[in-house]
C-alpha cells in the first residue's frame, strides 16, 4: 500500500488526523473501494483488540518486585565472589602440588614426566577453548544473543 | 526517564538507589512485554527481572541521555526471543482478559460471545510471527506511542505505522469469518 495511505489510515484509526487531512482521507475513501475494505478491516481489528487487555497480576508482584530483583542480583555478585575464591584457592593448591611433587625424590622420573605431559596437554586445550570462544565473541553478530 | 551525565559504573549504594527507580518505573512494562512474547507469566516475571540485572550488569554502557527503557528493551527482547526458541515452556497460558468497559453484565449471551473472540484472538496473536505480535503488544496493549516504538524499535514513525498495519493485517487474515 502507499505510505502516505498508510499513514493517513494509521492516523484515522489514532484519532490523529486533522481535519483536512480527515477530509483528504474520507473523500480517498469514497473514490477507492479497495482502500476502504482496507480502513474497514483494520477498524474492526482494532475494535476487537480494544475489548481485551492483558491480565493483572496481583499487587503483591509489584510490592516486592524490586526486593526480589536485588536479591538476584545480590545472590549474582555471591557466587561471582566464590567463584574467584574457589579459582584462587585452586591456583594455590596447584602451585603447592607441583612444587611439593617435583621436590619429592621418591617419585620415579617417567611419572613426573607423564603427569608434566598430562598437564600441559590439559592446559593446551584450556587455552584453545578459551581462545576460540573469545574469537567467536568478538567476530558474532549475535553475540547479544545469548545462546 | 532521563537521567543526565553519564558516569562510570560502580557497585555504589547510589547507583543502586539511581537502579532501583529505573526498575521500579519500568517494571510494569518490562513485565507485560516479556508476556507478550513469551505468554507465561512466571516466565514475563523471571525474564524481566534477569534482564533488569543484565542492565545493572552493564550499567556502564548506558548512555543517560537516552530513555532507559529503550536501551533496556533490547536485552528484554534478546532474552525472551532465546527463551522461545529454547522452548522451555511447553503450553502456553492465557494472558488476555476483557477490558472492563467491554464486559457485559446485562447480556450473558454477549458476554460469552466475547470470551470465545478472545480465546480466538489470543490465538491468532500467538500464531503470528515474533515481529508482528511485537508492534501488537506495544501498541494496542501497552498504549505506547508511535515515536517511543520508533526509539525502542530503532525504526523511523513510517516504518512503525507500516509494520503495524501489516501486523493487523495478518492479524485479520488469521481471523477470517471469526470477527
Amino acid at each position: 500500500m502507499d505510505e502516505r495511505l498508510l499513514i493517513l489510515m494509521e492516523k484515522h484509526l489514532e484519532g490523529e488526523l486533522t481535519k483536512a487531512e480527515q477530509q483528504d482521507f474520507e473523500n480517498l475513501l469514497e473514490s477507492n473501494t479497495a482502500l476502504k475494505k482496507e480502513f474497514e478491516e483494520q477498524k474492526r481489528i482494532k475494535e476487537v483488540i480494544k475489548t481485551m487487555k492483558m491480565k493483572n497480576p496481583s499487587s503483591e508482584l509489584w510490592d516486592g518486585y524490586w526486593e526480589r530483583t536485588y536479591n538476584r542480583l545480590e545472590r549474582g555478585l555471591g557466587w561471582l565472589a566464590i567463584f574467584v575464591g574457589v579459582l584462587i584457592l585452586m591456583g594455590f593448591a596447584s602451585i603447592e602440588f607441583v612444587s611439593r611433587f617435583y621436590e619429592d625424590n621418591n617419585i620415579p622420573v617417567f611419572v613426573k614426566i607423564g603427569i608434566v605431559s598430562l598437564v600441559f596437554g590439559f592446559l593446551v586445550l584450556l587455552f584453545s577453548v578459551i581462545r576460540e570462544k573469545l574469537f567467536t565473541y568478538k567476530t558474532d553478530k549475535y553475540k547479544e544473543i545469548q545462546r | 526517564m532521563r537521567l543526565q551525565n553519564k558516569k562510570k559504573y560502580r557497585l555504589s549504594g547510589s547507583d543502586i538507589k539511581e537502579f532501583e527507580i529505573h526498575v521500579k518505573h519500568n517494571m510494569k512494562r518490562a513485565y507485560y512485554t516479556a508476556l507478550g512474547f513469551v505468554g507465561s507469566h512466571d516466565a514475563a516475571v523471571d525474564l524481566s527481572q534477569e534482564a533488569f540485572i543484565r542492565a545493572y550488569r552493564n550499567y556502564g554502557n548506558f548512555d543517560k541521555s537516552k530513555k532507559f527503557f529503550t536501551w533496556y528493551y533490547k536485552i528484554l527482547k534478546n532474552l525472551c526471543l532465546n527463551f522461545i526458541r529454547d522452548s522451555k515452556i511447553s503450553r502456553r497460558e492465557m494472558i488476555f482478559e476483557s477490558a472492563g468497559n467491554a464486559v457485559s453484565v446485562d447480556n450473558p449471551a454477549d458476554s460469552v460471545e466475547l470470551e470465545e473472540l478472545k480465546i480466538k484472538v489470543e490465538e491468532a496473536l500467538f500464531q503470528l510471527s515474533e515481529k508482528d505480535r511485537e508492534i501488537i503488544i506495544l501498541k494496542e496493549f501497552q498504549g505506547i506511542s508511535y515515536k517511543d516504538i520508533s526509539e525502542i524499535l530503532d525504526v523511523p514513525i513510517g516504518t512503525v505505522m507500516s509494520k503495524l498495519y501489516y501486523a493487523r493485517k495478518r492479524l485479520a487474515e488469521r481471523l477470517r469469518g471469526s470477527i
